[in-house]
């Protein structure tokens, strides 16, 4: 059990058997009574974001997590399939749990997995991937504005904004944490 | 984003307050609360009130249920200044203010800094109504010498300093918007809650709100009413929602001071917080003081009121 002064932004804390994550988190106290501490905490099963206030004497849940590291094997057409070198173990996942991250999957890419009661709930990638750019309108030549951005796809078949200055075949870091471009990768 | 799953991944970033880079913002801001500081000493001044300075460390800090000090070395630094203020009332003061640096350990927010300026005055032969008086008249010459003006702005919404302040007594605000009355039955816990979720929240912006009236067992330090004890003496000013000033008609009842002491002492101890010695030297002056009207209030948000700011982290340059 956590207390309420051990609130911070960061703490996954559980109610009612769904671990949440703080989003937010705000001390006031009102006149003369008690420390309440308003938070807006993220339901880390669906991604839903609520408001709750604790007070001081409140006990809350600690919810059990692990974090693994896995390997990323293969797609079976429907799931995800993950492999821990160490152990062998190997742990099948819907695409929900994934979000748009299955775009970024690459073979034998490390990443780590968030467990909860034995259950795999969350996924996180490196922070950034390289992937190529299988189709986008030709850029405008000498352009090197990056203000100024265009569709591109992705070999995976996602969709991206990129500078005008991105073609086809160019190979671009992208920003995992928020499915955005971040820049041209050039190879040596 | 569509993707709300994505947010899960996100680790959270390192806050830094202010880099040493936006110092230089904060110059226009510390200008208007160095007027507002400047105004409000003129007013008391004009007033006849005399401008004291007490102990900032204190050995015996007053006893409150949620209030926690800062220990300093073998004292604590003060929460406030009332027993001191106190203590030069009961010896025959008439009228005083002082303004100065107040500490509470732990409470960090938008609304709360561990250390802030508190604005406290005692006025002699009155209580909580004279009190409110001096609150209108100090504000409206406040906004009027920093502002050239009483109507206000707070956060897009306007606040209309004059002429009308909403005035709820406890009871009416509960029974409103929480559905039950605290001065009948009281439940710590659920006051505290609804208050911060059910009434404030819904509180008036567009001008002053006093709540006013309070359970007595919520106000250690104040007179219950001669025509209903259940209730204390003691109202709360908020101006755009946010909660300025604290007031009371004094308790100088030595006798039931020691015994709410005594009694918050105990509920610190069972909550296991630490209890601090009491202050003999007050509670042997206490029986001389007159009938008395005191008030604090937060210098630092009344600036945010009148600077139009959303919180503390845009008034304060060194904030931890």
């Amino acid at each position: 059990m956590y207390s309420a002064s051990d609130l911070r932004k960061g703490l996954k804390i559980e109610m009612d058997g769904v671990p949440y994550d703080i989003v937010e988190y705000e001390f006031y106290r009102p006149g003369k009574g008690q420390a309440m501490y308003k938070c807006r905490i993220r339901n880390l099963l669906n991604g839903n974001v609520t408001d709750k206030t604790f007070r001081e004497v409140d006990g809350i849940g600690e919810p059990n997590l692990e974090e693994r590291e896995m390997q990323y094997s293969y797609n079976d057409g429907e799931h995800f399939v993950f492999l821990e070198n160490r152990t062998y173990e190997q742990i099948t996942l819907n695409p929900e749990v994934l979000g748009d991250q299955k775009y970024f999957l690459t073979e034998d890419m490390t990443v780590k997995v968030l467990f909860h009661n034995d259950r795999a709930i969350v996924v996180t990638l490196p922070s950034y991937v390289e992937k190529k750019i299988i189709s986008t309108e030709p850029g405008a030549r000498g352009d090197t504005a990056t203000n100024v951005t265009k569709a591109a796809k992705i070999d995976t078949g996602y969709e991206i904004r990129v500078p005008l200055f991105i073609n086809e075949g160019d190979l671009v870091r992208i920003d995992t944490r928020n499915g955005a471009y971040a820049e041209r990768v050039t190879k040596k | 984003m569509t993707d709300k799953r994505a947010e899960l991944r996100t680790p959270p970033e390192a806050t830094i307050i202010h880099p040493p880079s936006a110092i230089s913002s904060f110059l226009p801001v510390l200008h208007l609360r160095s007027r507002v500081l400047q105004a409000i000493r003129r007013w008391f001044g004009e007033h006849d009130f005399i401008e004291v300075e007490t102990p900032v460390r204190l050995a015996a800090p007053a006893l409150e249920l949620h209030i926690n000090a800062e220990p300093a070395g073998d004292r604590f630094l003060r929460t406030s200044p009332e027993l001191h203020m106190k203590r030069l009332m009961a010896a025959g003061a008439p009228r005083i203010f002082q303004m100065g640096p107040c500490f509470r350990r732990g409470e960090r927010g938008s609304r709360h800094n561990p250390e802030y300026t508190m604005l406290e005055w005692y006025r002699v032969d009155a209580g909580y109504a004279e009190v409110l008086m001096d609150t209108k008249m100090l504000l409206l010459a406040v906004a009027r010498e920093v502002k050239g003006t009483t109507e206000l702005t707070y956060q897009g919404r306007p606040l209309a300093l004059a002429p009308f302040w909403e005035r709820l007594t406890v009871a009416e605000a509960f029974l409103r918007w929480a559905g039950w009355d605290p001065t009948k039955v009281y439940d710590a816990d659920r006051f505290d809650f609804d208050l911060v979720e059910k009434v404030e929240p819904r509180l008036p912006r567009e001008v002053p709100v006093i709540l006013t009236d309070y359970p007595a067992a919520a106000a250690a330090l104040s007179r219950r009413k001669p025509d209903n004890s259940a209730v204390a003496e003691r109202w709360e000013l908020y101006l755009g929602g946010l909660e300025i000033a604290n007031a009371y008609s004094e308790l100088t009842d030595p006798v039931e001071q020691r015994a709410r002491f005594a009694e918050c002492a105990a509920a610190r101890a069972a909550a296991g917080r630490p209890v601090y010695p009491l202050d003999e030297d007050f509670l042997a002056e206490l029986g001389r003081m007159p009938p008395t009207g005191g008030i604090a209030l937060g210098v630092d948000r009344l600036v945010m009121i009148l600077a139009d700011l959303a919180t503390l982290d845009d008034l304060l340059p060194f904030r931890e």
